[in-house]
């Protein structure tokens, strides 16, 4: 009896010790592209020029408004955008779970096929589009829907338009995801129990499909803090986000040290908000279906 | 079966390309040059690199990308693997500062020729341009023609010139000074002014002034060229050989030398570049004058060697619209190194604030 006890417990830790050493390669690799550098990133933070320990680089932050500002505008953008993906992926991913698993997966091609498309060369795409005398300008023109150029690029619309445009399958996917994990069951049980259509959307489908939405939504927006082409090329100067911020430091001054200090007061950000919004939000639950 | 094959084919094939790597290492190594994209970096290949390196027998490796901040870092990693590279003269003095650059040779590297001011302790220059006022002909006129615009008060004077601009983004390179002369300052007091703290603040307010109508803040010189191809903006500050290309392309643009800002692109060399003595021995080469000579056709740069000039055989009218052609050169504010070195963290702090209002 004891005997046997003790070669169950050798086996458990067998097993743990062999999934250790199976995980042990993507650790060393975390540790390796994503620990080491984002330490290396603090430290430099706190260095000055000399090498020496210095807080210049985070008293600079609150010496000049742009890093306050420049921070509000790359949340602001995130949040409008993460909002635009909601508003329209919502629908999209609704649409998709209702069809034949064929039109799904038709439908789920053009959801998919822009993803694969460079980035540059869809921002580019969109500047062709709306620039003043774009293709979209010159045909609204032409049939008299409007007359003079439209402002829809080189600003913060034309920004989000393409934000929007490359964020929205991170959102349609785990949405989709989750709406077809959903019971048909349960709506039909709810339609038979006497809840209007309305109804049985509010109170049974919507609530189902939170942890999609919610999943889908937090990829969006943290995806979207870290922007630099699109912003640049789209916003024309105007839509000043942290990556610009930080390129502009890198490229006039050298100065890796305050360059990091953006990057970790970025970091340090984005996770305060997710921490916020874990315990307002009550993401566990809704992600986990903890209770 | 298979591996009866295979075994000698991978075999072959691995001691094909080990003796072909020891080849590579014994004879002489390429030295690398690193220069821009778009048709600076093909100027440069047609007028000066291809040349001058069937001539000195230099094998040379191109490449595009050049950047002073990546040079830095190169040498403060310790993994350099450039030899030369192309640089604004601020960026070299700023990066000279910050102790990455090597000293030029002048024992090796011939300035006797060059106008003064082009080459510095740590750089030699490759070209001589201009950041200019450029504007839609279409919209306001020829250069020169009556009610052109001629001057920076008049980029800035949208009732007489209604329409929409172009302004550098996120970099201060010269980006106060025309503001400075927009605002009246006399072009000879320009850097005595923009010293102060005073006169930044000056230089930045005359900015936000005119931002309601900056439609556009433009990135690079290959977009300074595109905006002014698809008339997304009216008028536009911009690098004049960018602006001539562009033209080129059938762009209805035109510019002015009158108050623009005269600065040059030189060569630099990374602190323990990897071929140091080949690669100054290369530099030599490319500055010569009847390389420098070429470059004209290609893009509208003006040599920095004095004896180019006579040896080249462009067209006059080409030669006068170089932005070093002795015609031009009183026209312009000429860049102050100086000051960049000593006000541009500055300054470029206050201009963020004025690009994320």
């Amino acid at each position: 009896m004891l005997l046997h006890e003790k070669e169950l417990r050798r086996q458990t830790f067998l097993e743990q010790w062999n999934l250790l050493s199976l995980s042990l390669p993507s650790i060393l690799v975390i540790i390796l592209i994503i620990i080491v550098p984002v330490g290396w990133l603090f430290y430099l933070s706190f260095t000055g020029k000399g090498g020496d320990f210095s807080l210049a680089n985070y008293e600079k932050m609150i010496t000049y408004k742009s890093y306050a500002r420049v921070f509000m505008t790359t949340f602001q953008v995130s949040f409008l955008t993460t909002l635009v993906c909601i508003l329209m992926g919502y629908p999209l991913a609704y649409f998709m779970a209702q069809l034949s698993d064929r039109m799904a997966a038709v439908c789920m091609l053009t959801v998919l096929l822009p993803f694969w498309t460079s980035l540059l060369v869809r921002t580019y795409a969109w500047l062709v589009l709306l620039q003043k005398k774009g293709i979209l300008n010159d045909f609204a023109i032409e049939i008299g829907l409007w007359e003079t150029p439209i402002k829809l690029v080189h600003n913060l619309t034309g920004t989000l338009i393409g934000m929007a445009h490359i964020m929205l399958p991170f959102l349609v996917l785990p949405l989709y995801g989750a709406m077809k994990r959903i019971e048909k069951d349960m709506t039909h049980a709810a339609a038979n129990l006497g809840a209007t259509p309305i109804q049985v959307f509010w109170k049974v489908f919507f609530p189902l499909s939170l942890p999609g939405l919610v999943a889908g939504s937090l990829i969006v927006f943290v995806l979207c803090l870290g922007f630099y082409v699109t912003p640049a090329v789209l916003g024309g100067g105007r839509v000043v986000m942290v990556a610009t911020q930080i390129t502009a430091i890198l490229e006039n001054q050298f100065n890796w040290g305050a360059a990091s200090s953006l990057g970790v007061v970025l970091l340090a950000s984005t996770l305060l908000i997710l921490v916020l919004a874990a315990r307002f939000l009550k993401l566990d639950q809704v992600l986990f279906g903890r209770h | 079966m298979i591996d009866k094959v295979f075994k000698p084919l991978w075999i072959g094939i691995l001691s094909i390309s080990l003796l072909a790597f020891s080849f590579q290492t014994a004879s002489a190594e390429p030295i690398t040059v690193v220069s821009w994209g778009g048709s600076y970096g093909k100027a440069q290949d047609r007028a000066l690199f291809t040349d001058a390196s069937n001539h000195s027998g230099i094998a040379i490796n191109r490449e595009s990308g050049a950047s002073m901040t990546k040079t830095c870092l190169q040498v403060q990693s310790g993994s350099v693997t450039w030899d030369l590279v192309v640089t604004g003269s601020g960026g070299a003095a700023a990066a000279a500062a910050d102790g990455c650059l090597e000293k030029i040779d002048y024992s090796v590297v011939d300035v006797s020729d060059f106008y003064p001011g082009l080459y510095t302790d740590y750089c030699v220059g490759s070209d001589v341009f201009a950041t200019v006022m450029a504007w839609n002909t279409d919209k306001y006129g020829e250069p020169g023609s009556p009610g052109a615009p001629s001057s920076w008060a008049d980029f800035w004077d949208v009732k007489k010139f209604p329409g929409t601009r172009a302004y550098r983004a996120n970099n201060v390179d010269g980006a106060l000074e025309p503001a400075l002369m927009a605002d009246g300052v006399p072009p000879e007091k320009v850097y005595e002014v923009l010293a102060t703290p005073e006169g930044k603040r000056r230089a930045i307010n005359k900015i936000r002034e005119l931002k309601p109508h900056i439609a556009v803040f433009w990135g690079s010189g290959a977009q300074q060229a595109q905006l002014m191809k698809d008339a997304e903006v009216d008028m536009s500050t911009g690098w004049n050989g960018r602006f001539d290309n562009a033209k080129k392309d059938g762009a209805k643009v035109g510019y002015t030398f009158n108050q623009a800002l005269l600065d040059y692109d030189c060569f630099a060399m990374p602190k323990g570049a990897p071929n140091k003595e080949v690669a100054m021995r290369f530099l030599a080469e490319v500055s010569k004058p009847q390389y420098q000579a070429n470059l004209p056709f290609y893009i509208t740069y003006g040599p920095t060697n004095r004896k180019a000039y006579e040896m080249t055989k462009a067209p006059k009218e080409l030669i006068e619209s170089l932005p070093s052609h002795p015609k031009n050169v009183p026209l312009m504010l000429p860049v102050s190194l100086d000051w960049y070195a000593k006000h541009k963290n500055e300054a470029l702090e206050l201009y963020m604030e004025l690009m994320s209002e």
